[in-house]
């Protein structure tokens, strides 16, 4: 800048701190920089009121028994041992190794069987295309207790599972229509002349699937795969069902609510507990913060 | 195999691999759906064999079934305050997000960490919150001279902070919002300046018409996920009811005076607890019928969902 300004004059004047002599330009500054104080100062209080529950919820983990029902807002001394104190409860353990079993078996399962279904919806043509398409996405929007009754029925007094976390885990090996319908709008993104050269080479659809395909389509496969990690983690309804007459198949999902009763005062304990349960999904979240902002983009807009 | 004629082997190829999904969708779909209409003509209290009882479970529900009112009633207040109020609320999060200049990545993961806390967890820690006697929120409002009102306590303050609830974890329907933003051509937005067009008018002929499609189908998804609105409403009754829920110990839902109650908790409750399955199958047939209309509905409007057709 310093030396073309000396030599050539018209430039000199444009660069000349930014058009002190133009009003227009000055107003325009000026709104520039008022609507970015607009917007970031009611971002921040945004952000502030959606992340205060969690300062709150934090810091009366740490309190005292008594400090936590006094409504004091911040701890006069710092307690980690209600921490420790938690996983010591009767059943905490257990209903953390019954969520992961939950969580992680129904996700391996739904994923193993939701890749050939979607390539199938995706790659395939063949007659009753779109009524399957349009079945997948009618179960999608289905309440679960619509259908919950019968189920329980077959569940408890034909196969004897009630009790345990099975009626729920088992049905995920024979599709999910959420994971089906997500991964569908996925594969659709990826160019037909893959597969095609793949089968002239030889390859037959499974080996095409397996080789070409599924290494395609990671961002896809890992997105549901963390859905269905969070939904079965996340999940009230379905444990109540089926685990609720047994407290060793309890979940943390199902125990976080139970503990709260057993601790009738202890906000400080069910904090604490409030926060471990809140903790893996959101550590999860920054370990793939991006395969999980994709998946939520491609439900809404078309792929 | 090598005896198949190709249009055969290729039919047995498409069943190979919808097999998973057709053994599930028979099983676990089309099963349960038709033994719910059978069993709604029953009576059934899942130990003596059922007997055909015509429409009796039918009207029962509708003429004498004391909390049906009341479960209806606020399911259908919450479908309407709770989507209207999250479509309003995500649209005006995505818009904001996508004018922050400075520290985007900030921003969009604290308003969409909340969407990530496990339901339960989240109504828990809410009822903490809102706790008229010990609850920070109450605190910090009594200390700057506002008289707070109960909320889970209190029968009118219920649902809207169940409302509250929904709307901090508004994070999902933000993402959808800001990729539907960011998606409007930005030539739109340059012939509409040289037209004069001021900010509303920008967003009412430029931005509007592009994300129609995206908030209907954020209005059609949020019917359908609030008819089946269930675990916040049901633990937020239960934990601020303060009551100790041993094994044995039968709480009315719907604390405080059924105004938390909703149609999935009393299928819920008719079928695991009364064991009255021909009403808990009718209740389950009323949720069908309403969140396949809302489906149609968004077949029919053409919107996000189904433009991905091909």
């Amino acid at each position: 800048m310093t030396s073309t300004t000396l030599s050539a004059p018209a430039p000199s004047k444009a660069a000349a701190p930014a058009g002190r002599r133009d009003p227009a330009a000055v107003r325009a500054r000026r709104k520039r920089i008022l609507h970015w104080i607009a917007v970031h100062s009611v971002a921040i209080a945004v952000a502030l009121l959606f992340l205060l529950p969690f300062v709150f919820v934090f810091l009366t983990s740490v309190m005292s028994d008594s400090q936590a029902m006094s409504g004091d807002l911040w701890p006069s001394s710092w307690h980690w041992e209600n921490y420790k104190t938690v996983f010591e409860t009767d059943g905490f353990l257990t209903w953390w190794r019954n969520s992961l079993l939950y969580a992680g078996l129904g996700t391996l399962f739904t994923v193993c069987s939701a890749i050939p279904v979607a390539y199938a919806l995706a790659k395939f043509r063949f007659r009753g295309r779109r009524t399957a398409m349009l079945l997948v996405i009618s179960t999608m929007m289905l309440p679960p207790q619509v259908i919950v009754i019968p189920m329980y029925l077959v569940w408890a007094q034909q196969f004897h599972l009630s009790g345990t976390l099975w009626p729920l885990i088992i049905p995920m090996a024979f599709g999910d229509a959420y994971s089906i319908f997500l991964l569908r709008q996925f594969l659709l993104t990826i160019p037909k002349e893959y597969i095609e050269s793949a089968r002239v080479d030889g390859c037959g659809e499974f080996r095409t699937l397996l080789t070409i395909i599924v290494p395609m389509a990671k961002p896809g496969i890992a997105a549901i795969a963390l859905f269905q990690f969070f939904y079965c983690w996340n999940d009230y309804f379905g444990p109540q069902i089926y685990a609720a007459q047994d407290p060793g198949s309890w979940t943390l999902s199902y125990g976080l609510e139970s503990f709260k009763s057993a601790h009738m005062v202890n906000w400080n304990m069910t904090m604490a507990a409030t926060l471990l349960v809140m903790a893996p999904v959101i550590v999860i979240f920054f370990f793939a913060q991006k395969a999980f902002v994709e998946g939520v983009t491609l439900t809404g807009v078309k792929g | 195999m090598a005896t198949l004629s190709p249009p055969t082997r290729r039919r047995l190829r498409v069943l190979g691999f919808l097999s998973p999904w057709l053994i599930g969708f028979s099983v676990f779909f089309a099963y349960p759906l038709i033994a719910t209409v059978y069993f709604s003509f029953m009576h059934y209290n899942q130990i003596k064999e059922p007997t055909f009882v015509g429409l009796k479970n039918w009207r029962y529900v509708f003429e004498q079934m004391p909390l049906f009112g009341p479960a209806l009633w606020n399911t259908l207040w919450l479908v309407v305050v709770m989507v209207a109020l999250r479509v309003l609320f995500g649209l005006s999060l995505g818009l904001l997000v996508t004018k922050i200049k400075s520290g985007v990545g900030f921003f969009r993961t604290a308003f969409y960490i909340p969407y990530l806390a496990p339901p339960v967890a989240a109504t828990v820690a809410f009822v903490f919150l809102l706790n008229p006697g010990t609850g920070p929120v109450n605190e910090i409002l009594s200390k700057v001279g506002i008289d707070a009102p109960t909320w889970f306590n209190d029968p009118n303050w219920a649902k809207p902070s169940l409302v509250m609830l929904s709307l901090w974890g508004i994070g999902d329907l933000m993402v959808i919002f800001m990729a539907a933003l960011l998606d409007v051509p930005k030539e739109q937005y340059e012939a509409a300046e040289l037209d004069g067009a001021g900010s509303w008018a920008k967003f009412r002929y430029v931005t509007w018409p592009s994300i129609t499609p995206i908030v209907m189908f954020a209005v059609v998804t949020g019917i359908v996920q609030t008819m089946q609105y269930y675990t916040q409403a049901l633990v937020a009754g239960k934990i601020a009811s303060g009551v100790n829920i041993g094994p044995g110990s039968v709480i009315q839902p719907g604390y405080p005076d059924h105004s938390t109650l909703t149609v999935p908790q009393l299928v819920y409750s008719m079928g695991f607890q009364n064991f009255n399955t021909g009403a808990a199958c009718v209740l389950s047939l009323v949720l069908f019928a309403i969140a396949m209309a809302a489906t149609l509905l968004l077949m029919r409007k053409r919107s996000g969902l189904l433009s991905a057709e091909d």
